[in-house]
């Protein structure tokens, strides 16, 4: 449903690289994910996609249609919610999305069936100026009319981010049930806990696709043992651990720390509790877990050094 | 025990009839990560604004770094930091200019500014960067840079609005390496954050629902009280409950 082939953008008179040979495909029906921080180069891909921007080279098509020539087909054909907010905010809730239906030559009534469970949550607020919407009510609003003319393709420009952990999950649920109505759908977010919600994956880092996978294809390839370790001293520990040899990696994850050995054997990790309960530590706890979207993809930045963020 | 950095008693805001914020009564004592957790529209903005000395409250009362938060704000804003995801450096000033600038906003003397750019841009590994945009800089090393000028004036507190929100997972740890430095020197930090993992590194946790602080205590504390495993599902359980949204 969605090639793209080769596609490199740069900005700036080629200063800024903001893709770098990026190669995808989506299948009809897939709910894909675009898992990377701000400036990976999400939104220029969208961009590129949805025909508002042209690449330096590369070709890519989306429902069938190349993105430089077909651009009118495609504009038909795709429903795009930028991540920036881009309604009339002087318009009623009513009259931006009886625009938007009108721009595409249908009407609200045609395909009210798609937006229906979306749309009654914010209906009773139809006649309020757009502006006044909260922020989950204009994301709500923002979606349906993206969906109004019943696009083949859905890009969802970061539609979750600053949003509460709650109400994301909620608009994971709308898109689960959009996909379930056939809606091949690209969404980009820079919440990696949010990548198990789709069928695939791309990880995306400074221009770079690190890995395109499932979600379960890519922690499985993680390919090393990963522990999760504990203390009553947490920043202590993380500092401990970094001084200690045996140990490849440690990070921060929530309550417990998660790291990697250069070596796997029980010695080297009976050695690193003797060790570290010299050091004072208490309530020391050590376990194997299965690595998550973030841990791969950490490893993976790490891994290719042109990535590397500058240590403080 | 020293005072503590913030103090409310009832600290409430009204807009008309609407009670952004309602009868807040808490204590942050000095050097503690206090994050402070809530849905949209949940209130924590308002809440901020008020300890920040921008919003004068409808009724109760507080002091922030030691100052009333009626009568003292413009103390207030002297004496604390603030750092924010969305507004935080001039893009088209260079990396220099920018650290005298807010160091000569919150009052520091050319000496001291000369002084604490020079030991900042070592710190940070920016010294060949000094005279660089700071929009040519890896969003990381702005938001590195962004905190460091958020304290540059040591300020008893420092609030930080979600400051990792759209950072990559390593920059994300290396910025809470310098909260947790901070806090190491004394510096009280008060984060608000959506990555539940980052609540579990607060000492302490507040949650707020409709315009009240439902919960507050350690992460710890707080797992065991809801007999949950992550924070994740003790701020669904409390943010469920919300009967306002934004």
């Amino acid at each position: 449903m969605i090639q793209i082939n080769h596609i490199t953008k740069t900005y700036n008179k080629g200063i800024v690289r903001a893709l770098s040979d990026i190669s995808l495909n989506v299948e009809r029906g897939e709910l894909f994910g675009l898992i990377g921080p701000d400036g990976a180069g999400k939104t220029s891909l969208f961009r590129i996609l949805t025909t508002l921007l042209l690449p330096d080279s590369g070709t890519a098509t989306v429902a069938g249609f190349d993105c430089v020539k077909d651009y009118k087909k495609i504009r038909e054909s795709v429903g795009y919610m930028p991540g920036k907010f881009s309604l009339y905010q002087d318009l009623t809730v009513e009259e931006n999305l009886s625009f938007f239906a009108t721009i595409f030559g249908t009407t609200i009534k045609e395909n009210y069936e798609l937006i229906k469970d979306i749309y009654i949550q914010i209906e009773p607020f139809k006649n309020r100026r757009t502006g006044q919407l909260s922020g989950g009510m204009k994301q709500k609003l923002a979606l349906c009319c993206a969906l109004i003319h019943k696009p083949e393709v859905l890009f969802l420009d970061e539609p979750t981010t600053g949003v509460d952990a709650v109400s994301r999950k909620e608009f994971w649920e709308m898109l689960k049930r959009l996909k379930d109505q056939g809606i091949t759908i690209m969404v980009s977010t820079p919440y990696m806990d949010e990548a198990s919600l789709c069928d695939r994956i791309a990880l995306i880092q400074s221009g770079t696709i690190l890995s395109i996978d499932t979600p379960e294809g890519i922690t499985k390839a993680y390919g090393e043992i990963l522990f999760g370790i504990k203390s009553s001293k947490m920043y202590q520990l993380l500092q401990d651990l970094r001084n200690s040899p045996g140990i490849a990696s440690s990070y921060a994850f929530g309550e417990y720390l998660h790291i990697t050995f250069k070596s796997n054997t029980n010695k080297i990790s009976e050695e690193l509790m003797t060790h570290l309960q010299s050091l004072g530590h208490t309530n020391l706890d050590l376990k194997e877990i299965e690595p998550t979207i973030e841990d791969c993809f950490i490893k993976l930045m790490t891994n290719t050094s042109s990535l590397q963020t500058k240590p403080i | 025990m020293s005072a503590p950095v913030i103090y409310t008693n009832k600290l409430t805001k009204r807009f008309g009839d609407f009670v952004a914020a309602k009868e807040l009564s808490f204590e942050v004592p000095a050097g503690e990560i206090f994050g402070f957790l809530g849905a949209n529209g949940a209130g924590k903005t308002t809440a901020m604004r008020m300890l920040c000395g921008l919003w004068v409250p409808s009724s109760g009362e507080a002091t922030v770094a030691g100052f009333d938060i009626y009568h003292e704000r413009e103390k207030i804003k002297r004496n604390i930091g603030y750092m924010s995801q969305k507004f935080s450096l001039y893009e088209d000033l260079t990396v220099f200019e920018n650290i005298k600038f807010y160091a000569g906003i919150y009052g520091l003397t050319n000496a001291q500014i000369k002084e604490k750019s020079q030991a900042l841009l070592h710190q940070l590994d920016l010294e060949k960067e000094s005279g660089h945009l700071v929009s040519s800089l890896p969003l990381g090393w702005r938001q590195k840079l962004s905190f460091s000028v958020a304290v540059i004036h040591e300020p008893r507190i420092v609030f930080l609005d979600e400051p990792t929100g759209g950072v990559d997972p390593v920059t994300r740890r290396q910025f809470w390496d310098l909260i947790y430095d901070a806090a190491n020197k004394g510096i009280t930090v008060f984060v608000t954050t959506h990555y539940m993992d980052e609540a579990e590194y607060c000492d302490r946790i507040s949650i707020m629902v409709d315009g009240v602080i439902e919960a507050l205590d350690s992460p710890s504390n707080l797992k065991t009280k809801y007999g949950v495993d992550s924070m994740d599902e003790v701020f669904r359980q409390l943010a469920r409950s919300a009967k306002r949204s934004e």
